[in-house]
């Protein structure tokens, strides 16, 4: 068909690919709705990877009444990590199971940052931001990860940290994470800007604005 | 072309197609101005990113983010804030 | 065709026509809804409801091992366009043609030969294709045939991993003194299509831009 036959109307159906059926496992468990078992780790991005090195790294967690907080690589990979083994699911369908990772709580950063707020924008090196209720980010929900399955986590998979915040579609787990702005009110992050769901649950499958 | 997953980069002519659902006319042989620099060229020529939760594009001068277009199942959503604006070539 | 390369011929009731550098978009679907979505250049000259995708087989790649192996002849497949106006070549624009293409880069450019012979266009091209061995030659015998018959067409291949027998000079990447040797000097003010994977295309785009080239008159398609 030519144009006039959008490729992803819902209203008409899709032409059966005889014989196809992509790059996947066959589920043995429940995943979310509408989610695929991907037998990689893709790697998506939205811009060009930043390389940061570990000697300027610096995570900084400021409050909505202007507080500032650091953390320096080596302040931060002396803090108490944990081992974290857990599934994640991308918005773009696939999920991921038991993955394995190594960071810091984010309990362990917030103990001591004094705040009233409700909301967090995370912030990334390159520009990358995602927003989410700060509550998701406590209660052991939320670490900034910087090993991945037994190695350091490489930049192509948001090294020299990232945010992992399993519970919620992939995108809030920011990669090349550089700091938490907590505030008040909620603010949209990169792509809660541009169509995707605020709070994002897998779960309940909210992908897109109104789901 | 290829499928493979690589961190990188195509051209603002892979645009065409999701574009081309929205809009009567051929958006990638507009000229854009990026808000970022005010760097001026064809919305072809620009970095696109597509390994992603949406398409992003980027100003090939200063990597700001010119364009993002979200798919969702019975909407799109455009975000121009990073152009000022474009010029469209129209049949005269 | 190479060994790894496919050639897909689609009859489409109602098609437009397209014009030489064009793509579409083409969408997978499997049984249970999964479906995926990949560009793919047209590389055959406008003809009726006919148009013809080369398609590379990317070994582990989702989409073009099951195009080049398991696609049945006479199924149905959902495509959108044909699309993009930028990389296009049209044969009212009189300015001479340097074609570059890097490995399976050459589709939409063969297009652009195809159309400029069944045109009866007498604008000159030049066409540098970089391949990694003689076995990568897409069209190999046809753009043979072309360079002997289609008057103002030049065909320069360049080896980089491994030349025929008997080929002057050795393989090696594409470089500025190919480039300087055998694309249409800046001065005739060319138009220039560069096609391949995206860092072949940025280092031969840089270098037209340092041969002082008009970087709009560069246009490029990589494809990651």
């Amino acid at each position: 068909m030519a144009f006039g036959a959008p490729l992803s109307s819902t209203d008409t159906m899709p032409i059966v690919s005889p014989g196809f059926t992509g790059r996947r496992q066959s589920p043995d468990v429940q995943l979310p709705p509408g989610q695929y078992l991907a037998e990689d780790f893709p790697v998506l991005t939205a811009g060009p990877t930043p390389r940061v090195s570990t000697d300027r790294w610096q995570f900084t967690i400021n409050t909505e009444a202007g507080q500032r907080y650091d953390w320096s690589w080596q302040q931060l990979i002396e803090l108490p990590a944990e081992k974290i083994t857990t599934d994640i699911h991308c918005v773009t369908k696939w999920s991921k199971l038991g993955t394995r990772w190594k960071g810091v709580s984010l309990d362990v950063l917030l103990e001591d940052v004094e705040t009233a707020a409700d909301f967090a924008l995370v912030q990334s090196y390159g520009g990358y931001t995602t927003n989410l209720p700060l509550e998701d980010l406590i209660d052991g929900q939320a670490w900034i990860a910087y090993r991945y399955d037994g190695e350091e986590l490489t930049p192509e998979h948001g090294g020299p940290a990232r945010l992992l915040v399993p519970h919620l579609y992939f995108w809030k787990s920011a990669k090349w994470v550089r700091g938490i702005q907590l505030l008040l009110e909620d603010e949209p992050g990169f792509w809660e800007s541009a169509g995707y769901h605020d709070y994002g649950d897998p779960w309940r499958e909210q992908r897109y604005q109104g789901d | 072309m290829s499928d493979t997953h690589v961190d990188t980069h195509v051209d603002g002519n892979a645009l065409a197609g999701d574009l081309r659902e929205i809009f009567a006319v051929d958006l990638t042989v507009a000229t854009g101005q990026c808000s970022g620099c005010g760097y001026k060229g064809s919305v072809a020529s620009l970095r696109v990113y597509q390994n992603a939760p949406g398409v992003v594009a980027r100003c090939p001068a200063c990597e700001e983010v010119v364009l993002r277009l979200v798919r969702g199942r019975d909407r799109a959503w455009l975000d121009l804030r990073g152009t000022v604006s474009l010029e469209i070539p129209l049949p005269s | 065709m190479t060994a790894s390369a496919r050639s897909l011929v689609f009859d489409v009731p109602g098609w437009p026509g397209h014009l030489p550098g064009q793509h579409v978009d083409v969408r997978l679907t499997a049984e249970d809804g999964y479906s995926v979505q990949r560009s793919y250049s047209i590389s055959s000259a406008p003809d009726g409801e006919r148009f013809e995708l080369t398609v590379q087989r990317v070994d582990g790649g989702e989409v073009s091992p099951y195009l080049c192996d398991v696609l049945p002849v006479g199924a149905e497949v959902e495509l959108r366009g044909p699309v993009g106006g930028w990389f296009v070549w049209r044969a009212t624009d009189q300015a001479p043609v340097t074609l570059v293409a890097g490995g399976s880069g050459i589709a939409p450019l063969m297009a652009m030969i195809r159309a400029r012979a069944a045109e009866g266009s007498r604008v000159p091209f030049r066409l540098i294709y970089s391949v990694r061995t003689p076995d990568d030659v897409c069209y190999a015998d046809e753009l043979r045939r072309r360079a002997r018959e289609d008057g103002g067409l030049d065909v320069h291949i360049v080896y980089t991993r491994r030349a025929p027998e008997g080929w002057p000079g050795v393989p090696g990447r594409l470089g500025l003194a190919e480039l300087n040797t055998h694309a249409w000097p800046a001065d005739f003010a060319p138009n220039v299509f560069v096609c391949g994977p995206t860092g072949f295309v940025e280092t031969v785009s840089d270098v037209f831009v340092a041969l002082g080239h008009d970087p709009r008159r560069v246009r490029t398609e990589r494809f990651g």
